[in-house]
């Protein structure tokens, strides 16, 4: 292997570019963190290495592009794993026209419908764990933090944060966003579904601390 | 009364939003006069809205008198009041907002609501000098990963439920422990963990950006009232989970954001285990880790009477009208124009 490059030094993990037999390959490793006690960062990097090819593997057949996994490595706590190249969708929300927004975002709520029919979720639905190829084709990275899991409360979680996402770094046009991501997952869920889990994401709105609309206290 | 100081322009700032009553007077340059505190301790259980508000009546006067002492200023030399509106609780933000609107209507003077987890923020940078971070703000009754951008601090994560502190002082309860004003429970618990040296596993809670402190707590209590393991040690496996978990997605809105400074502020900041995990992060992404002194880590009047200086200074004033205190003001519904 050449030297891997290292491409980004995320909060969970660095992300390397290397060259893997001929290969054009990300290597993400999940480096100790020095805050964390020994015992409980093992156990946390352990268990993120072995769940999220697992899930990333699920993901393909439940119809939602990820990255291919060659090969994994519990005990360096490192995935190799295909290289996408293409946009973030973080950087492309901001300098595409609104049509394409709009699309990019259906899209988006169409993928999110076809993890969570299947079960699975996502667990850290951030615009940037979300690139579009050369082809316009959208794929799903970073399941360290997913799950499989089918019930509305985690549903209503993983959408939630999407949401707060598009709040936080696309406030612009968080609203038109996250229609436009509803309208996509209907495309794949039933509409009791979507309705029942709109009212769970309220519901998680309202728990929180300080919300102007809660009722009473 | 010293002719310099006459000269200069005043906030008194009054903090009322939980079991704190306190007083703060600031210069318009974030000179800080005075800082008086008066902290409620319910005799048992947790904090009883009606009866804080009851304590932070009777002690208003006295506090107010400490304040204009310590300060060497009169009630007259002030320009401004600035006061909580919120968020906190009903009872206990209305006394101190009574007491802010009597005064300004008094000496004729404006008054400038201020939020106050805005007002947690801003204590931190003037007395760190941060100028752009990435914020940690835990304390009883708040959990938030927040940084500015475009006019206001945005949120990038919270807790879905409780808040850190809150956490802390339900188990310590739980836990048959006593606090003291000089000692509230989060510096008990912090003192038992340090003698505590097995770590036992607890429910690890990120969801992304956000975080869940509940089940945590019930999984504590549970082992606690099992009776199997010290309680040195359930502290300090508290202390290292809830810790690891809000490193973790400060680590995240740090790399996300790219702030070069990270602060960590509220009452919970004074954790010395929490400082240095927050530490470690910060030097890891080359940014300066920056940690409110422990007198303005918890709900003061000081930090009130700075946010009401800095909002004022905008031409933000609130009329006494529309001064109602807002329960569940979040922090990213403030504008804050004096920011860059």
């Amino acid at each position: 292997m050449k030297q891997p490059l290292l491409i980004k030094k995320g909060a969970e993990a660095s992300l390397y570019l290397a060259d893997w037999h001929g290969r054009k390959v990300i290597m993400k490793k999940r480096l100790p963190k020095k805050y964390r006690l020994s015992k409980l960062d093992e156990q946390i990097r352990t268990y993120r290495t072995i769940h999220e090819p697992q899930l990333m593997h699920e993901a393909k057949r439940a119809g939602v592009p990820t990255p291919t996994i060659f090969l994994v490595d519990v005990k360096n706590a490192a995935i190799i794993m295909e290289f996408i190249e293409g946009k973030q969708v973080k950087k492309l929300l901001g300098e595409v026209s609104k049509s394409e927004r709009q699309r990019l975002c259906l899209k988006i709520g169409e993928l999110i419908g076809r993890l969570h029919k299947y079960g699975i979720i996502h667990g850290d639905l951030t615009t940037s764990n979300m690139i579009q190829n050369s082809e316009g084709k959208i794929f799903f990275v970073d399941f360290g933090l997913g799950e499989k899991r089918k019930e509305l409360e985690t549903r209503g979680v993983d959408l939630h944060l999407m949401k707060r996402v598009l709040q936080s770094t696309h406030f612009r046009f968080a609203k038109e966003c996250f229609n436009a991501v509803i309208k996509g997952y209907s495309k794949v869920l039933d509409a009791e579904t979507v309705k029942n889990v709109l009212d769970k994401i309220k519901e998680i709105e309202r728990r929180g601390r300080y919300v102007a609309e809660r009722k009473g206290g | 009364m010293k002719q310099k100081k006459a000269r200069e322009n005043y906030c008194l700032g009054i903090e009322s939003t939980a079991d704190d009553f306190s007083v703060g007077i600031s210069t318009f340059n974030g000179e800080i006069l005075a800082n008086i505190i008066s902290v409620y301790m319910p005799p048992e259980g947790g904090i009883h809205p009606r009866e804080a508000a009851r304590h932070h009546a009777e002690t208003a006067s006295k506090v107010l008198e400490e304040a204009f002492k310590k300060a060497e200023i009169k009630p007259q030399d002030l320009s401004i009041i600035a006061f909580s509106q919120g968020p906190g609780l009903g009872p206990c933000l209305r006394t101190g907002a009574t007491v802010a609107r009597a005064l300004a209507s008094y000496l004729g003077i404006p008054l400038v609501g201020v939020n106050h987890c805005v007002a947690h923020i801003e204590i931190g940078k003037l007395k760190t000098d941060a100028k752009d971070p990435a914020t940690l703000y835990v304390s009883g009754g708040n959990t938030i990963v927040s940084a500015f951008d475009s006019g206001r601090y945005r949120v990038f994560g919270e807790t879905l439920d409780i808040a850190l502190g809150n956490c802390l002082d339900v188990f310590a309860r739980e836990a048959g422990l006593h606090q003291k004003p000089s000692m509230p429970f989060g510096a008990v618990v912090e003192k038992l963990a340090v003698k505590g040296k097995k770590l036992v596993l607890l429910p690890y809670t990120v969801k992304g950006m956000d975080m869940s402190f509940s089940g945590l707590l019930t999984a504590a209590t549970n082992l606690l009232k099992k009776g199997e393991y010290k309680l040195e040690d359930l502290c300090y496996s508290l202390q290292e989970t809830v810790f690891s978990m809000v490193t973790e997605v400060t680590e995240r809105a740090l790399a996300h954001t790219e702030k070069r400074e990270v602060l960590l502020t509220g009452g919970v900041a004074a954790n010395k285990r929490l400082q240095s995990m927050i530490k470690a992060i910060a030097e890891e992404h080359d940014a300066e880790f920056c940690v409110v002194p422990s007198e303005f880590a918890i709900d003061n009047g000081a930090m009130i009477a700075w946010t009401g200086v800095l909002a004022y200074k905008q031409g933000i004033a609130t009329p006494i009208e529309k001064s109602f205190v807002k329960l569940r003001w979040r922090l990213e519904e403030v504008e804050v124009p004096w920011v860059r």
